[in-house]
């Protein structure tokens, strides 16, 4: 017998499987199972956006693009973040489009990591980031963000694991799990550490659009110094509804945005065209869909906010993405425990904070990204959960 | 005010508690403005949307283009009044174009409305032609989907 265990690289099998595994096969089961646990949109892609795809099929879009995607798109990125973000990019030089924030996120971190070179990641944090950096053979360095600080993270919580190889910094606002965002205030003090440390920051703000309570989201590489330094990286899939597209960018310098494009090229050679057409119509058209997506999530985050803080759970007020963190502590559960019970006791699927990172342990991550009629009866057996114990 | 009307467009039944939580308000509040919109007639009233085709039940929605002679003084509005007051009449708006008021009547049969229109609506003084089209079928209504075939095809979990 080969074991063909023994031939995979150890570099792969030290990357830990996903953390909701175990949950995702119980709850796949259930019939009645409301789930808070689901990390995109429960809208579907506006019709107007689908239906140019299907136009662009008909009229046989069908080949590769550039490797840096569609011209059409790549202008439409700029225009969108000269408007929104008065940041000047070229869309010859400055970006790239990709399959999705993920492969963005992958080759960005493939072209600046060198075999040893630390980066700094703050948690919890969405899921890939450690796994990315070690995949590019560089050391992620996990930084706690304190939960009395609503999971902000600051140059203080930063400053002591910066090391002689510290080259980058990863940050993701508004923040999957937490739902945190940092004021301008945070985000300048922030790009004063990367300047300090002569690092380079992987800007992840796939949520940037989703931002709550008359917050605007800040775009990192818009703050002085920041544009060169920043490798941001933003796409469609959680504001447009547009996640099976799989289709984002990435935002740089010409020199990195040159040397991931080599990456791009070789791995993947091209984003969809169908999606790109999509993307497209998404940036000339799409916004009013997109700003009505955002007033929904919004209804329902102020709903889930205050029947959590009603069944007895703590947690500070969400500003952005679709997820809240409620502290679990004061139940005596650990965050496993408390999301397998509530999974098999009450039907309500949620995420374990510790899949995020450690320290996401003692809280859970709970998506709002579903109906006002589920939020409600999920808050009621959440409620009879915590009640019960 | 305008947030708690969007809620109530998309459900008029939501409990009080719930509108409270969402609009970070208490529930006595959430009374009193409805209250006051209904007082307003901002709120006109709390309707249902059925798909009568699934209860078995038939019924004959026609839309009828309907010209008139203005009256003086009154141009329309007296006619119009006329018309709306009749309870098979289920809606009324005065139109641009080359039609003047456009007339949405339901009835037990096709043979129940033409009676309708030939007797009551075509005789009105004032009213010069009609012009009837039966509904065959719906599609969408009041923004709602009749058959709507898209589902939540999300994984159970996803991080």
């Amino acid at each position: 017998m080969i074991n063909w265990n023994d031939r995979i690289s150890p570099v792969v099998k030290n990357v830990p499987p996903s953390g909701i595994r175990k949950f995702f096969d119980i709850a796949s089961e259930m019939e009645d199972v409301i789930s808070l646990g689901v990390g995109e949109p429960d809208f579907i892609t506006p019709w107007s956006i689908r239906e140019s795809c299907v136009y662009g099929l008909e009229q046989g879009y069908t080949s590769y693009t550039a490797n840096r995607g569609l011209m059409e798109l790549r202008e439409e990125i700029c225009i969108l973040h000269k408007n929104r973000f008065d940041l000047d990019y070229d869309p010859k030089t400055n970006v790239l489009v990709t399959v999705g924030v993920s492969e963005a996120l992958d080759i960005a971190m493939r072209t600046i990591l060198c075999p040893g070179d630390e980066i700094l990641i703050p948690e919890p944090c969405y899921v890939s980031y450690k796994a990315c950096a070690t995949l590019a053979g560089g050391i992620p360095v996990p930084v706690a963000a304190k939960a009395a600080n609503d999971f902000r993270i600051t140059p203080d919580d930063l400053e002591p694991h910066v090391s002689p190889k510290t080259k980058a910094l990863l940050i993701g606002y508004p923040n999957n799990p937490t739902g945190a965002i940092l004021s301008k205030e945070e985000l300048e003090a922030i790009a004063r550490f990367a300047i300090k440390h002569d690092l380079i920051v992987i800007s992840d703000e796939i949520y940037g659009d989703l931002t709550y309570g008359g917050v605007k989201h800040i775009c990192f590489a818009g703050l002085p110094e920041m544009k060169d330094r920043t490798i941001l990286l933003n796409g469609f899939s959680k504001a447009y509804a547009m996640t099976g597209w799989r289709i984002g960018y990435a935002l740089s310098n010409p020199d990195i945005i040159a040397a991931m494009t080599k990456i791009h090229q070789y791995t993947m050679l091209c984003a969809p065209i169908t999606a790109q057409i999509a993307a497209v119509e998404a940036l000339r058209h799409g916004e009013k869909y997109m700003r009505k997506m955002v007033s929904e999530y919004d209804k329902r985050r102020r709903l889930i906010y205050d029947g959590l803080q009603n069944a007895g759970l703590k947690c500070f007020e969400p500003k952005g993405a679709f997820y809240i963190f409620p502290d679990i502590t004061s139940t005596g559960l650990t965050s496993e425990e408390f999301a397998e019970k509530i999974l098999i006791q009450e039907h309500v699927a949620l995420v374990p904070g510790n899949a995020f990172g450690e320290s996401g342990e003692g809280f859970v991550r709970c998506s709002y990204a579903t109906s006002i009629e589920q939020i409600s009866e999920a808050l009621a057996r959440i409620e009879h959960f915590v009640n019960n114990l | 005010m305008r947030e708690l009307l969007e809620l109530l467009k998309h459900d008029a039944r939501r409990p009080a508690r719930e509108l409270a939580a969402i609009l970070n308000i208490s529930e006595y509040e959430v009374e009193q403005k409805m209250a006051q919109l209904e007082n307003d007639k901002i709120i006109l009233s709390y309707n249902t949307l059925i798909n009568w085709e699934k209860t078995g039940e038939n019924t004959v929605t026609s839309i009828i283009e309907v010209n008139l002679t203005p009256q003086r003084e009154v141009g329309f509005d007296a006619i119009a009044e006329r018309i709306y007051r009749f309870d098979e009449v289920r809606t009324v708006y005065l139109m641009s174009g080359s039609f003047d008021l456009l007339v949405i009547i339901e009835g037990k049969s096709m043979q129940d409305v033409a009676n309708f229109v030939a007797t009551r609506l075509a005789t009105i003084e004032g009213v010069t032609q009609t012009r009837s089209h039966f509904l065959l079928k719906p599609y969408k209504k009041d923004g709602i989907i009749i058959n709507d075939k898209e589902k939540d095809r999300r994984l159970v979990m996803s991080i």
